[in-house]
């Protein structure tokens, strides 16, 4: 427990050491706003511009959101199919690698041609971009399965979808929330991207417009909100990894009684 | 208890002119050469021999993990298909699964296999818990229900996944090296439990072990096989009175049956051409 804590502590003054060093630097060296704004001042802009912010907030976090949920849907369903049938696994690999190869920012404009600017392009780019880690993931956890696990309920005449409900999918647990992880911070990528290059909303889009008119402290508060937003949702994601999947991931606390 | 009056019992799993072979063509390996055996209801036969002879396969065609290259496997009267049979099964490696509890570990066969199974959400808290909480007290890990695997030691693991193999009241047990990886005393203290599991139910056991002392204490017929590729060598009745005890073990009898078993097997793993590397 106290080690926990420390950590904590630990990491906390990292981002307050890294915060003072970046205001220090600005003071000392005279840098000028338009180049790179102190803290202090970005965080006065990000007060200051709070209510207009708000909106665009929300917008970013909805596409966002619902191209996740969408997209691990998706990649939960196919990586299913990949990681039980070796088939399927050896088949649609290099289709998946090759989608997921693709730059997404050269996707964005097709979305646009196809949906019009919006929301829709946003959604659609956080779900093509959030989906692979899940697939992978899924699919690793269910091919990697100790068959001994499987022969226990194979020795008592349980039925393909049994053993996929009693030992794959708990089983792939641990790496469903790992990529989950990741896949909500790549949705947020995908979703701003989307947005600074065809939306008239979100951060993506406040963003864009503020560097156009050379309001580099709101660039960098978008940013900020970003990163903090970024954070909450990894966080929110691993406290539900950590109930879900506490068996994995022990340490410190196994004492043989 | 002699082979005599086993003989008037049905039988519970009959192998005839049933072989295994791995691969095809000139790679192809055989592991078990065509074998006959019976076995009783309610009959508890060892198999022993040397490493690698196949006596593991015997188990996996028995409970389906294997699919016999000629001959047929007869289980509980019927061949073995893809249909649930209730039998109990322990393997060497306890393989309890991670995330769930002991006691929902040893509740897996109920959640699986009829009639358990379509009562499993009704009793899950309930009579079937009790039950494999009585299970648990019997093997000496009363408290334990509620821990997760990994905190319970090897000794402790082998006690649940006996519990796991039997909470199904299975009328067929196969054990493959279940007490391999333990130590004297527990392994012993292990036997005696068994022995009196299998007393007060009879059911039909067919233990795979490397421990002559074992098969000795615990079976009612041993069985020997050759090595690689496997077939039954020696098959005799075991009479000594039951319950057996750990003494009995040191007794002139049981030391001369283990001693005529352990012959066997040492000529058995001669007389084989790769018996150098095993």
């Amino acid at each position: 427990m106290s080690v926990g804590l420390r950590q904590k502590l630990w990491s906390f003054g990292l981002i307050v050491v890294f915060f003072v060093g970046w205001q220090l630097f600005c003071a000392m060296s005279g840098v000028s706003d338009l180049v790179l704004p102190r803290p202090t001042e970005i965080i006065a802009t990000l007060i200051a511009r709070f209510p207009i912010l708000w909106p665009h907030i929300l917008q970013t976090l909805g596409t966002t959101m619902a191209g996740f949920v969408l997209g691990v849907g998706l990649g939960v369903v196919l990586g299913a199919v990949i990681g039980v049938s070796k088939v399927a696994y050896d088949t649609a690999y290099p289709l998946l690698v090759g989608f997921s190869s693709i730059p997404k920012v050269a996707v964005v404009p097709i979305f646009v041609l196809w949906f019009g600017s919006g929301s829709v392009p946003a959604i659609l780019t956080a779900l093509s971009i959030c989906f692979f880690p899940i697939v992978v993931n899924i699919a690793t956890g269910l091919a990697t399965t100790e068959p001994e696990l499987e022969d226990v309920l194979k020795a008592l005449g349980a039925s393909k979808m049994d053993i996929l409900w009693n030992v794959g999918l708990p089983r792939t647990m641990p790496f469903f929330f790992a990529s989950l992880k990741v896949a909500v911070s790549y949705a947020f990528v995908g979703a701003v991207l989307a947005e600074t290059v065809a939306s008239n909303r979100g951060i993506g889009n406040v963003m864009m417009s503020a560097s156009s008119n050379f309001n580099v402290p709101l660039v960098f508060a978008c940013l900020f909100i970003l990163a903090i937003l970024g954070v909450a949702l990894y966080v929110i994601f691993s406290l539900i990894e950590a109930r879900v999947t506490g068996w994995a991931t022990r340490k410190n606390d196994l004492v043989a009684t | 208890m002699g082979a005599a009056g086993a003989q008037r019992r049905p039988t519970a799993i009959e192998l005839s002119a049933t072989s295994v072979t791995f691969g095809r063509g000139p790679t192809a390996t055989p592991a078990l050469a065509e074998t006959n055996l019976s076995i009783p209801d309610g009959e508890f036969l060892a198999l022993v021999g040397p490493s690698g002879c196949g006596k593991s396969t015997i188990l996996k065609l028995v409970s389906n993990l294997l699919r016999p290259t000629t001959g047929v496997v007869i289980v509980g009267g019927r061949e073995v298909a893809a249909k649930a049979l209730r039998i109990g099964m322990a393997f060497q490696n306890p393989t309890m699964l991670p995330w769930l509890t002991i006691e929902r570990n040893i509740m897996l066969p109920l959640k699986i296999v009829e009639p358990f199974r379509s009562e499993y959400r009704q009793k899950r808290t309930g009579e079937f818990r009790d039950k494999a909480h009585a299970l648990l007290a019997q093997v000496g890990l009363k408290d334990f229900g509620n821990k997760y695997p990994w905190q319970l030691s090897g000794g402790m693991l082998q006690r649940a996944n006996l519990c796991r193999a039997l909470i199904h009241e299975p009328r067929m047990l196969l054990l493959d090296e279940p007490f391999g990886a333990l130590d004297q005393f527990t392994k012993e203290e292990l036997w005696s439990i068994l022995q009196s599991l299998w007393l007060q139910h009879k059911p039909t056991v067919l233990l795979v072990t490397h421990d002559l002392r074992e098969a000795g204490f615990l079976a009612s017929r041993i069985c020997v096989m050759s090595a690689r590729p496997g077939r039954i060598l020696d098959d005799r009745p075991v009479d000594f009175p039951r319950p057996r005890t750990i003494p009995m073990t040191f007794e002139p009898d049981f030391v001369a049956l283990n001693q005529r078993l352990r012959e066997l097997i040492v000529n058995a793993r001669s007389s084989a051409p790769e018996a150098q590397e095993a």
